[in-house]
């Protein structure tokens, strides 16, 4: 079932050089309980796109375009109160910070209780009980104690799991999650993304996942979304992403890994950068870096074509035989 | 070769034309309006001894016939002095010109005294730190304690004891740019301090340390040109309120002198006089003064969101 | 023909960071009495490491375990509470800073952050003349323009940005900039600490090939301190693997990552996210790392060990030779537990 339908979206900053339209075009679903993932370069909209959804589209940013339909609610048509009332209950969010969301000088139990209460008509006792839930839900030690303690005498990965079980609180439907293990140490990371992956299954929550590391995406989601310069230009099951990738820079970067290259060799670098949004190419969007280049690629802009489970916007897509 | 600077300069005029300052100040009406209002307090306190009517300092010039004459509008105004005299008969409008110049020269000056010493004590503190950085931090503040104000009281109130009326008058200027110079250096010393450390934490500081620079050359290349904008933002407001300071200092009748006045020492000199009548004597350098301070600190203000990182980017 | 030669070296190397504050923060009533107590963080705890000439060390480990310490005090931007360091076999910690000038041009730096390691007051080219100027102070001006021209080009910059300040330039350039200011100086070795790791994932395939082109035709020697591990294995000939400022394994980047022995690295490995490979079987380690204010006694390591035994508790394991090539300071191995 569809919990989440992004159609057309598009977000437009009024800048004084004249406006930018950070993101154009953007259109997917998220079922009940999938993981998706975007995944894109800083700059190529991944974070706008998932603000959006939440209208947390920082000033003077706005949404130009599009309709955002989550669980049969036009999100895009939502007054800010009625926002407020989705907006960390049935949908929530986790930062790459932890410290984006932890008040420093509140406690952690005062902070999951009073995010509770502000959904939920329920006493104090009953809060606190949820949270000691939650906080085993994220696998946290002696989850009695911790309500006590206060976010700096956490380290960085317990931290980032007390962001978690408090973003699981309200039981929402969707999670949000914008590079949420950036800042964490490798073996922090992994365990932070199993965690992530068993809860969504386990409470079957939806999951869209933001992130610039295409080896973290592939383990946790069902879908990838790529997106460049403000679109997107490939989507699809990861697998057929990771392995079969149809767009000429999708490819390029699973090429250009490390792991993808003998070590000691040269590794296969997509030369150039992506166009910044105040001067997106005409025709395709990846037109100037692109090998494969023809001449239909730099005047007519191609559209995401394809089926639901693997669709690319590309002129001369990779094709691979069975 | 000209047409090497030519095109310097008009990649420098093209640089300002693009900058995020001069788009901010073109879309700024009170950052407009206060710097005009500054440009035509400066313009005219220089061009004071060619425009003035008289000159305020030549006490031959008046006539005690003409004291207490108010501006032109009342009923007993006269053509020769639009804003009235004073009670010596001295022109109001040439004592206001140079007033404010010498106001402004006091403000500037005291200011620039603060900066040298301040920029120095500060960039010292920050880049070597410790047991200097604990001692010169804790006179700063021991400086800051006691006001300036109370300060300079207890100082020209000496000085003019000591070196009697006569030579204070000559020298007045001078002893009140030290005072407030010496009194406020802590200001600049604690925000250059902050700069320092802050900037010896970035890479590119570092970078210059591996490629084997001398201390001195660090702070002097990549330090302080990096402390300019905040710099800038204090430097408005300590001018504002050096000229504040030298008014009070002079209202108390330690400041500038009533021969060669400023306009503190103006309005003190009207102050007598108000009750009797001849309010413009006392009034019209008052808000010459308060349309200045105003006006620096909008300017000070707008600076100040200008260049706040925090703010802009 | 790789000469062996060791380049940098550093012996029992020990840095403390003092946290406790001024002497007021020191002192606490305790018992009625009054007590100083100074709160210090052992960075690094006995680093000897050795760099040889010619190779790209890959200095490896999880934030907080010393890693930019190591490069920070080889470079002398700080100084090591005790230990030493030698270029060439001559000893340079206790040099001052005039007599370490002639080792400032073999020895050179890439920070991570291309924004902050470049002074947003300066333009490009006045970064890049500042090094060469400063050393070679009897050459002509033209002859250090052709020099900087030179350089930009080599790193892939268009000389015309020469008169471009930082911030007008994209994070891949700057870093570009950071590098070409290294190599200004025609130096042997170069500390490169995190050069990737703030860029987007198209730009880091371009640094690291500009780093190996750079270390092909100029002979460059690299520590590279990265916590990227897929990169190392690209990129390292040989790894050092930190744990809360010690090295616990040191070889060839092959043989690491074919056969890592510590526990450490063994967890350590297993954490890499790789593509398409759904739950990777990582092997989790107990407890939490420790703080390095409360260094745990005997291997650092043991409380999160799942070999740990009594003696790991109070001995600390020495690096001891595996092969020609390879050291692992563990209990474990020198005994042959696992």
């Amino acid at each position: 079932m569809t919990l989440l339908n992004i159609e057309n979206l598009e977000v437009t900053f009024p800048l004084r050089s004249g406006s930018v339209t950070a993101i154009r075009d953007v259109s997917f679903t998220v079922d009940q309980g999938e993981r998706i993932g975007i995944v894109g370069e800083s700059g190529a909209g991944k974070s706008v796109s998932a603000f959006a959804i939440l209208n947390l589209i920082s000033k003077p940013g706005y949404i130009s375009g599009g309709r955002i339909e989550f669980d049969g609610t036009l999100l895009s048509e939502l007054d800010e109160s009625t926002m407020q009332q989705i907006r960390g209950n049935r949908i929530s969010m986790i930062f790459q910070d932890p410290m984006m969301t932890l008040n420093p000088v509140l406690s952690i139990g005062t902070q999951m209780e009073e995010s509770i209460l502000a959904h939920r008509k329920i006493s104090r006792a009953e809060a606190r009980n949820i949270a000691v839930d939650k906080l085993r839900a994220v696998q946290i030690p002696s989850a009695q104690k911790r309500l006590k303690q206060y976010p700096h005498e956490l380290s960085g990965g317990m931290r980032q799991r007390v962001v978690i079980a408090i973003a699981l609180l309200t039981d929402p439907q969707l999670i949000i999650a914008d590079e949420p293990t950036t800042a964490l140490d490798v073996t922090i990371q992994a365990e932070i993304l199993e965690l992530l992956q068993n809860l969504c299954n386990e409470f079957n929550v939806g999951l869209i996942l933001i992130t610039h590391d295409l080896g973290v995406v592939s383990q946790v989601t069902q879908k990838i979304i790529v997106m460049y310069a403000g679109a997107i230009i490939e989507q699809g099951d990861t697998e057929n992403i990771v392995t079969r990738p149809k767009h000429h820079y999708t490819r390029g970067l699973l090429k250009a890994l490390p792991e993808n290259t003998t070590p000691g060799e040269k590794l296969n670098q997509i030369n150039g950068v992506m166009p910044t949004l105040q001067d997106i190419p005409h025709g395709c969007l990846f037109h100037n870096r692109c090998d494969m280049v023809k001449d239909v690629c730099r005047k007519v802009q191609p559209n995401l074509q394809g089926i639901a489970s693997h669709s690319v916007a590309c002129h001369f897509p990779i094709s691979y035989e069975e | 070769m000209t047409e090497q600077v030519l095109l310097v300069r008009r990649n420098i005029w093209h640089r300002v034309q693009n900058s995020a300052m001069y788009y901010s100040f073109v879309h700024n009406r009170t950052a407009m309006v206060s710097a005009a209002i500054v440009f035509t307090y400066v313009l005219l306190a220089v061009l004071a001894p060619l425009i003035a009517p008289y000159n305020p300092w030549d006490l031959t010039q008046f006539d005690i016939m003409d004291s207490e004459i108010p501006p032109i509008g009342s009923v007993e105004a006269d053509s020769r002095f639009m804003l009235g005299t004073d009670a010596m008969g001295r022109d109001m409008l040439s004592a206001m010109l140079y007033g404010t110049g010498i106001s402004i020269l006091i403000g500037v000056f005291a200011t620039c005294l603060q900066l040298v010493l301040g920029v120095s004590i500060g960039l010292i503190a920050g880049y070597f730190g410790g047991r200097l950085d604990s001692f010169l931090m804790r006179v700063a503040d021991i400086q800051l304690s006691f006001t300036t104000l109370m300060v300079a009281i207890v100082v020209l109130a000496l000085f003019q004891a000591t070196v009697g009326l006569r030579l204070y008058e000559e020298f007045a200027i001078v002893a009140i740019v030290l005072v407030i110079g010496l009194a406020e250096w802590p200001q600049y010393a604690r925000t250059v301090r902050a700069c320092v450390l802050a900037a010896k934490k970035q890479e590119y500081v570092d970078a210059a340390r591996v490629i084997g620079l001398h201390p001195f050359t660090i702070i002097y290349r990549h330090i302080l040109p990096n402390t300019f904008s905040p710099l800038l933002v204090i430097s408005t407001v300590q001018v504002a309120n050096a000229i504040i300071t030298e008014a009070s200092l002079s209202f108390l009748g330690l400041g500038m002198p009533v021969t060669k006045p400023s306009l503190g020492s103006l309005i003190q000199n009207g102050f007598h006089y108000v009750f009797s009548g001849s309010w413009w004597i006392t009034t019209l350098p008052a808000i010459t003064l308060v349309i200045l301070i105003v006006a620096i600190n909008l300017l000070g203000d707008w600076l100040r969101d200008v260049l706040n990182p925090k703010i802009y980017n | 023909m790789r000469n062996e030669m060791t380049l940098v070296r550093t012996q029992k190397l020990f840095k403390y960071f003092n946290v406790s504050g001024g002497l007021l923060d020191q002192l606490s009533v305790q018992n009625g009495r009054l007590k100083r107590q100074v709160d210090l963080v052992k960075a690094l705890n006995g680093i000897d490491l050795s760099v040889h000439s010619g190779e790209v060390l890959c200095l490896v480990g999880e934030s907080g375990c010393g890693k930019t310490t190591v490069g920070r005090t080889i470079m002398g931007l700080l100084p090591p509470s005790s230990g030493e360091i030698s270029y060439r076999g001559e000893r340079i910690d206790h040099l001052s800073r005039s007599r370490l000038l002639p080792y400032r041009q073999k020895m050179q730096m890439i920070f991570q952050n291309s924004y902050a390691s470049l002074n947003p007051r300066k333009t490009v080219s006045a970064t890049l003349l500042e090094p060469v100027r400063f050393h070679n102070p009897r050459h002509s001006t033209a002859e250090l323009k052709e020099k900087v021209k030179e350089v930009m080009e080599s790193v892939g910059i268009d000389p015309k940005w020469g008169a471009r300040y930082s911030h007008e330039i994209s994070g891949g350039q700057r870093q570009r900039i950071s590098i070409a200011r290294a190599l200004m100086v025609d130096p042997e070795f170069i500390v490169a600490d995190e050069p990737i790791s703030a860029l987007d994932v198209s730009i880091q395939a371009q640094i690291l090939n500009l780093l190996g082109d750079a270390r092909e035709q100029r002979g460059l020697t690299y520590l590279f301190i990265t916590h990227d591990l897929s990169v190392v294995e690209h990129f390292g000939t040989r790894v050092a693997v930190m744990y809360l400022g010690r090295i616990c394994e040191v070889g060839k980047t092959s043989e690491i990552f074919g056969a890592p022995r510590h526990p450490y690295t063994q967890a350590l490995l297993s954490a890499i996210p790789k593509l398409g490979k759904q739950k990777s079987p990582h092997i989790r380690m107990r407890g939490e790392v420790p703080t390095a204010i409360d260094l745990p006694s005997g291997c650092v390591f043991h409380n999160r060990c799942a070999h740990a035994k009594e003696i790991c508790k109070t001995d600390v394991p020495e690096l001891k030779n595996e092969s020609s090539e390879a050291q692992v300071a563990c209990h474990g191995i020198e005994h042959s537990w696992f």
